[in-house]
């Protein structure tokens, strides 16, 4: 064997790229770690839904199987998915995407912001984007060699981000502002004046708008605005979402992204190399998702709202003071009042009273002092965690 | 009347009031003069578990008789439908449309006794033409609760981001 090739190499040139080695490992390994082995734990840290798939749309993709729909699709998906999606935002929000030119079916949110990024960034280009942030927007851009500028946001005004932070932070490099609200940590959601002010920003200073919009169904009581749907902002905007949390369908690892026929291309190329396209059984289960109405999609969105109201009143009742969240499935409580850190609370909580939750501090310094509780689960098991939470906080304030 | 609160008493019978009111985000004393009304209104019918018997190793028989009627003039289907539903063996009367006329379920110990039943009180009847029994084998879901699912919230990774 070369002795170049052996771990006693004296090569210093590391196996690892630079680039990979400078993005940190995920934060909650370690509460992962210890869950696994603990009996009766109760675990609020999760980040999907906790329904299965709405049974017409599993079976779809049974269907598709069984009919030996099992190929490759074109590299934009399935025309049919894109007919029905562009029906769908049109509807939706008032905003037409030609199927054929400016609609891309992705591998979920997921590669379609990599594919957004690695599209849109030359080096060192900045991307600024509210801080509590979701965790892959930071390592998405570096990994595109961008940079992550977070903006803060505070809970003073429910963590959603004001244009001035944003235009304060506005620089030569600036090329896109990444949003995503209905936000995943904080459950805040911008009304459709906060939004034009940030489009307005975009505008004068001629920037991209990314906007992760995911969680676009699940809103409580507002309106949830597509960003696309702003007065001129759909040439300015990259929309990405897709079917895993409306549908419950996080396994099937499907989604979209929309935008301006010359970024549709690129993100295609990129795409075409790295992917070649979204799964086909995914895809036609997405189209039934789409063709079978809403039903079961409001259903879904009432259920997760009572659980909502119970885990909120409860964290108030128990001292850790929470804004309301009107999206999403989380509810990010303050944890202040017991002079912990989000890590150590989270930590503590979980050996003392078997309750995980995902620390602020995984989701940017702004999340400090904050942890992610996710009222996706079962309410009997939200108000066994309040019990114990409450606990918890008695010995510790 | 806020059929919130009636949906979250058809997902938990037991949920208090003050469950309710938090869910909802409705006044306790709201709720409570809502569920005071769709008592008294019958618009809540009764308050019950789905037990499932089986797993107890509880012998019960269940059938499903398919029952053809002559109507009756004036009453139709009524006058003998009410015949049959005021029986406690009789657990629910469906009057359907196609081959048959009302769907009969009934409950016994043994199939001997939901046998008996039929011929002795049922088929015997004079404006019924005649009757099919149908011995329940196996329940796979009832009243929306699938009897033996349920593991599918499990399969969740316990942590993600």
């Amino acid at each position: 064997m070369s002795p170049r090739s052996g771990p006693s190499s004296k090569r210093v040139r590391s196996i690892i790229s630079k680039r990979v080695e400078g993005i940190s490992p995920s934060g909650i390994r370690k509460f992962f770690d210890i869950l696994l082995t603990m009996e009766g734990a109760i675990s609020l840290g999760v980040g999907e839904p906790d329904f299965v798939t709405p049974w017409h749309v599993s079976e779809a993709g049974i269907y598709s199987i069984e009919k030996g729909y099992t190929m490759y699709t074109s590299n934009k998906g399935l025309l049919e998915l894109r007919q029905e999606l562009s029906r769908y935002l049109d509807s939706r929000y008032g905003v037409e995407y030609d199927p054929d030119t400016e609609l891309l079916i992705t591998v979920g949110v997921s590669e379609g912001l990599d594919l957004a990024m690695r599209s849109i960034i030359d080096p060192k280009d900045e991307v600024l984007s509210p801080d509590p942030t979701y965790v892959s927007y930071g390592p998405c851009t570096v990994l595109a060699e961008g940079v992550f500028v977070p903006v803060p946001t505070v809970v003073e005004n429910d963590f959603k981000v004001k244009a001035v932070d944003i235009e304060k932070r506005v620089t030569p490099r600036t090329k896109a502002i990444l949003l995503g609200y209905p936000n995943n940590p904080t459950g805040a959601v911008m009304e459709r004046n906060e939004l034009s002010e940030v489009a307005e920003v975009a505008r004068k200073h001629d920037l991209l708008v990314v906007s992760d919009e995911i969680y676009d169904r699940l809103v409580y009581g507002v309106k949830h605005t597509c960003f696309a749907s702003l007065p001129g902002m759909k040439e300015h905007t990259v929309l990405l979402g897709g079917f895993s949390k409306a549908y419950a369908m996080t396994g099937w690892r499907v989604g979209y992204a929309a935008a301006r026929r010359e970024i549709i291309e690129a993100m295609t190329k990129v795409h075409q190399y790295t992917m070649l396209c979204a799964p086909i059984v995914a895809q036609m289960a997405a189209t039934e998702a789409l063709r079978a109405g809403d039903a079961v999609v409001k259903e879904m969105v009432a259920d997760y709202d009572r659980r909502r109201r119970v885990m909120l009143k409860g964290f108030n009742d128990i001292g850790l003071a929470c804004f309301e969240p009107k999206g999403a499935f989380y509810c990010f409580p303050s944890v202040k009042v017991t002079g912990l850190s989000s890590e150590e609370f989270a930590e503590q909580l979980l050996v003392e009273e078997k309750v995980a939750v995902v620390p602020g501090s995984a989701f940017g310094e702004c999340g400090e002092g904050y942890v992610r509780c996710c009222y996706a689960t079962a309410l009997s098991d939200i108000e066994e965690a309040l019990r114990r939470m409450g606990r918890f906080v008695e010995r510790h304030r | 009347m806020n059929k919130e609160v009636l949906k979250a008493l058809e997902k938990d019978a037991r949920a208090t009031p003050e469950q309710i009111a938090t869910q909802t985000g409705l006044p306790v004393a709201e709720v409570q003069k809502t569920i005071e009304k769709a008592e008294r209104d019958r618009v809540i019918v009764k308050y019950k578990t789905v037990v499932n018997w089986e797993r107890l190793g509880e012998e019960q028989v269940q059938a499903l008789i398919e029952v053809k009627i002559q109507p009756q003039r004036n009453v139709g289907f009524d006058a003998i439908a009410e015949r049959i539903y005021r029986f406690p063996e009789v657990r629910s009367v469906y009057l359907v449309s196609g081959t048959y006329d009302l769907a009969v379920f009934v409950v016994g110990k043994t199939m001997q006794e939901a046998a008996a039943f039929v011929w002795q009180k049922l088929a015997t009847l004079e404006s019924v033409q005649g009757t099919v029994t149908h011995f329940l084998l196996k329940r796979y879901k009832e009243d929306g609760e699938i009897l033996d699912g349920g593991g599918e919230k499990g399969r969740r990774q316990p942590l993600t981001l």
